[in-house]
């Protein structure tokens, strides 16, 4: 694990998200409850919407053009649907949000 | 004989010498320190003494006569200002004390926000019997009044002493919800009603300014203005590990002062307990762990095994009445699933979190009768896999068959004279009897016997018996609930949030017993159109509930760029807006200017970060959002009217822009279109608006009801007068009728199909009702009549259109 400091956890509103840019492309960073944190991809499978911009709810998101709903946790799609996302280790500490870089890093040494 | 010197006569120390002294009896030459002037006494219990339920007296552990017995030489109200670990002393005002070993237990102190005025004469925490006789006193006079600030915990204990001894006490808390660690939405809600309903002011979402007096604390001001008279502030934001001493003294600290699972700090002759202490990246602040601590740090001293673990902990407020309970961890964790019971009636709520098939955290409103045996699953993780059907419903329900855990068999069982519906006082005989005579779907019953007819929440119920009564022959209603999180239709749901008052999206899902913890993508922005259109002073709108582009307020392309559109009253502009509009086009590389239907212009393929700043350009201009992308008023399309068509009867233009005027801003159900055209030629295609006015030489028809989108539709005649000032407050009734009473996302003429375009008619005729819907749209509009663009473009808010951290930059650098 290299956990990266990527700001405080109130940049992020509850049940909204933001974006962290990384060579893998964007990080969706979403924050559930107040200290309550995921990170997925933040493009949508199916048709490459920005989840980040989705509406979040319990711990899933939907995707803002055509409703699918992900569950922050596994990254798999629920219901009827199918598709995975990305997931991504992140956490809260002290109010800051720490994100595991090693999988961005490892890239990036090679 | 071990020379034992204590640092700090509190809770964790004290048990640290009962169990020393039970266990070895005489082997300890006991030194105790106290900054308080007095022993230790149970620190928790202040909040009975301050309620007047306890007397100081009855919560001291160790007397004078405790400490005698066991020969502790007590040093009270005697400050220890220095540890010299290397000839092993440690020093106050009285001189010096050596120990062979030493505890530090220096506890927390409380934490001071620094607002303008914290050091008031008046200002006090909530830590000690000296805070909690100020808070007694300040009590003492009529009328007084007190301000908490600080929802948490300590805080609310305070606020309900305070109001028990008849202070008028108010809460400030700063986030959305009060107990905000312990306890989700829901619970937090029901707190805060528990709370009210005993007479105590709640603010949540509350910035403290100042704290202001002349000498002495008198008012507490809001970062909003509000003005709060206060005799006595209590502040009661957090604690922090008084890690001073040992800090000083060269200890190694982290957030407090670091120790292994034996309690020994990173000096093995130096022990330390309590508040003060950080055991694995953790620190403590409720009894149980200090105890825990405690009993292993005298055996530890005693030369005994034994290693403190970090166990799960569970929180209730004591606060008479109101019974909640909060344990484990319920909000973090990968791979977690909840259980949500709720029972508005009762004003109860229960959600518990699972992973891998072990409870791991509970929180409980209302009824925690069972929070006991919970919380024992939490503490020994319990496979519950097997009883995870029924596991809400707690112990009684377990190995007891499947009976219980299926509802309609529980209503079956009911019997006759069982309540059903609380509102109309109505039994389960009487619907069976109502079934019997015939009644076969709700709405039968509802006319027969009332029940389910007030405030609905017995619906379920009431169905329940129709289908236990008739078997295979009832046929359960075609309405369909407003998404998989309710069983209520959108009508249910409006009805219920103005008869019941309902002001907020948790008191929403509580009241209404949702079966998710905070909704869905289908109902959250409904219930949130709802609240702040039926309550607009009270409730704020939440973006977290919004699409994205009602959120960012512009509309999402297809590669995830943006559209930004300005107002354009009525479709007219001048050269510098056209200006304004080619340099922030140039400026932001739009690739795409368009003219739209709506007589506006439309800049595409703005990127996210640039929002903001092409808002901020566009505004210097005198240029508003023009709401493209929301649900709400549109665009007003007219044409030139009297003032150059030959053929123009009155000033459409005019017209147009003063209505876009008046309802700019304001969200409807769906969006809405209006047109206006001078004459009936129609240039502006008002009749297949949402609202259309055609002018005539006489005055003004107006239409409604039009749709040229996936349905095309004329207008329907709503109203024909004589002036433009009975023109907008026709429409301006029309509107808020609309948003009072229509289904989100039905546009006007789905509803006008749905309630009918007479009921329409006959409610903007009467000129009671109409006033009515006119005031009404007034108040929300001062609220609503304002441009976001202006608001987003302000550097606080604009940062939250960047990412929120940029890895590739950060690696480069």
């Amino acid at each position: 694990m290299n956990w990266i400091d990527i700001g405080a956890v109130d940049e992020i509103p509850v049940r909204g998200s933001r974006i962290v840019k990384t060579r893998d492309g964007c990080v969706a960073v979403f924050r559930t409850g107040p200290d309550e944190v995921f990170a997925t991809s933040d493009r949508c499978p199916h048709k490459g919407g920005p989840l980040s911009e989705g509406i979040v709810h319990d711990r899933k998101v939907t995707c803002p053009l055509h409703n699918m709903v992900y569950s922050l946790e596994t990254g798999k799609a629920q219901g009827a649907d199918e598709g995975v996302i990305e997931t991504y280790p992140v956490r809260v500490e002290a109010g800051r949000l720490l994100l595991d870089g090693s999988r961005f890093a490892a890239r990036g040494a090679a | 004989m071990t020379r034992l010197v204590v640092i700090g006569a509190g809770m964790a120390s004290g048990r640290v010498l009962e169990h020393l002294f039970d266990a070895a009896p005489g082997a300890f030459e006991v030194t105790l320190f106290n900054a308080e002037p007095r022993g230790n006494y149970n620190r928790i219990m202040l909040s009975p003494v301050l309620s007047g339920e306890k007397s100081y007296a009855e919560i001291v552990t160790h007397d004078d006569a405790w400490y005698a017995e066991h020969g502790v030489a007590c040093r009270f109200g005697e400050r220890v200002t220095g540890i010299d670990r290397s000839r092993k002393v440690v020093t106050s005002a009285g001189g010096e004390v050596a120990y062979d070993k030493l505890i530090l237990a220096t506890g927390s102190n409380p934490f001071i926000i620094p607002f303008p005025g914290h050091d008031l004469p008046g200002v006090v925490a909530y830590r000690d019997l000296e805070d909690t006789a100020a808070m007694i006193e300040a009590a003492g006079t009529p009328g007084a009044s007190a301000v908490v600030i600080g929802g948490g915990l300590l805080g609310l204990e305070a606020a309900a002493g305070l109001r028990l001894r008849g202070m008028e006490v108010t809460v400030l808390h700063n986030t959305g919800h009060l107990m905000d660690r312990q306890l989700d939405e829901t619970a937090g809600y029901l707190l805060k009603k528990d709370l009210e309903n005993r007479g105590i002011r709640v603010i949540t979402s509350a910035n403290t300014k100042a704290i202001e007096g002349n000498g002495r604390v008198e008012r507490v001001v809001l970062e909003d203005g509000t003005t709060l008279s206060s005799d006595i502030v209590v502040m009661a934001v957090g604690i922090r590990p008084a890690t001073h001493l040992g800090q000083a003294a060269g200890l190694e600290t982290g957030r407090a002062i670091k120790v292994d699972a034996q309690m020994r700090t990173s000096d093995p002759d130096i022990f330390a307990v309590g508040e003060c202490v950080e055991f694995d990246g953790t620190l403590f602040g409720l009894v149980a762990p200090l105890y825990d601590q405690a009993k292993v740090l005298a055996k530890t001293l005693m030369g005994e095994d034994d290693a403190f673990r970090v166990k799960e902990l569970s929180t209730k407020l004591k606060v008479t009445g109101c019974d909640l309970f909060s344990a484990g961890d319920f909000t973090a964790g990968e791979m977690r699933e909840d259980i949500v019971y709720r029972d508005p009636a009762r004003g109860i709520y229960k959600r518990l979190v699972i992973e891998d098939d072990r409870l791991v955290g509970a929180v409980m409103y209302g009824d925690t009768s069972d929070s006991t045996w919970f919380f024992g699953l939490i503490k020994d993780g319990t496979d519950i896999e097997e009883m995870r059907d029924t596991l809400i419903f707690g112990p009684a329900f377990q190995g007891g068959g499947g009976a219980a855990a299926d509802p309609l068999a529980a209503v079956a069982a009911l019997p006759p004279e069982a309540e059903i519906c609380g509102c109309n006082g109505v039994c389960k005989g009487r619907i069976v009897e109502a079934i019997d005579g015939g009644a076969a779907s709700l709405s039968d019953i509802r006319a027969v016997t009332k029940a389910s007819a007030s405030c609905g929440t017995c619906t379920g119920l009431v169905e329940q018996v129709l289908a236990v009564t008739m078997g295979d022959a009832y046929a359960s209603p075609a309405a369909q609930p407003v998404c998989g999180c309710t069983d209520l239709t959108h009508e249910d749901v409006r009805r219920l949030i103005k008869s019941r008052e309902l002001k907020s999206q948790p008191a929403v899902w509580q009241e209404l017993g949702w079966t998710t913890p905070n909704g869905c993508h289908v109902c959250r922005p409904a219930i949130n159109f709802y609240l702040l259109a039926d309550w607009p002073l009270d409730y704020a709108d939440d973006p977290q509930s919004r699409f994205v582009n009602e959120r960012n307020h512009a509309n999402i392309q297809k590669d995830g760029t943006y559209s930004v559109m300005p107002r354009m009253w009525g479709g007219i502009t001048t050269p510098a807006e056209l200006r304004a509009l080619a340099d922030a086009a140039e400026k932001y590389g739009v690739p795409t200017v368009k003219v739209t239907g709506g007589q506006r212009i439309d800049l595409l393929g703005v990127r996210k970060e640039d929002l903001p700043a092409i808002w901020y350009d566009l505004n210097q201009a005198g240029m508003v959002s023009g709401h493209a992308y929301t649900k709400g008023l549109r665009t007003v399309k007219t044409c030139v009217g009297s003032d150059w068509c030959r053929f123009g009867t009155q000033d459409s233009t005019g017209l147009g822009i003063k209505l876009e005027k008046v309802l700019w801003g304001s969200w409807t159900p769906h969006k809405v279109k209006l047109g206006v055209s001078g004459c009936p030629r129609n240039c502006a295609e008002a009749t297949c608006k949402d609202v259309g006015i055609v002018c005539v030489e006489s005055g003004y028809e107006i239409g409604v009801g039009g749709a040229a989108g996936m349905d095309v539709r004329e207008t329907e005649p709503l109203a024909k007068v004589a002036t433009e000032e009975e023109a907008i407050a026709i429409v301006t009734a029309f509107v808020q009728l609309y948003r009072e009473s229509a289904k989100y996302l039905d546009r006007p003429y789905k509803w006008i199909g749905k309630v009918g375009l007479d009921w329409v008619r006959d409610q903007l005729a009467d000129a009671e009702i109409r006033a009515g819907l006119i005031d009404r749209f007034e108040i929300s509009q001062s609220v609503y009549r304002k441009d976001p663009w202006a608001e987003h473009a302000k550097p606080d808010t604009a940062r939250r259109f960047h990412p929120l951290a940029d890895l590739n930059v950060e690696a480069a650098e």
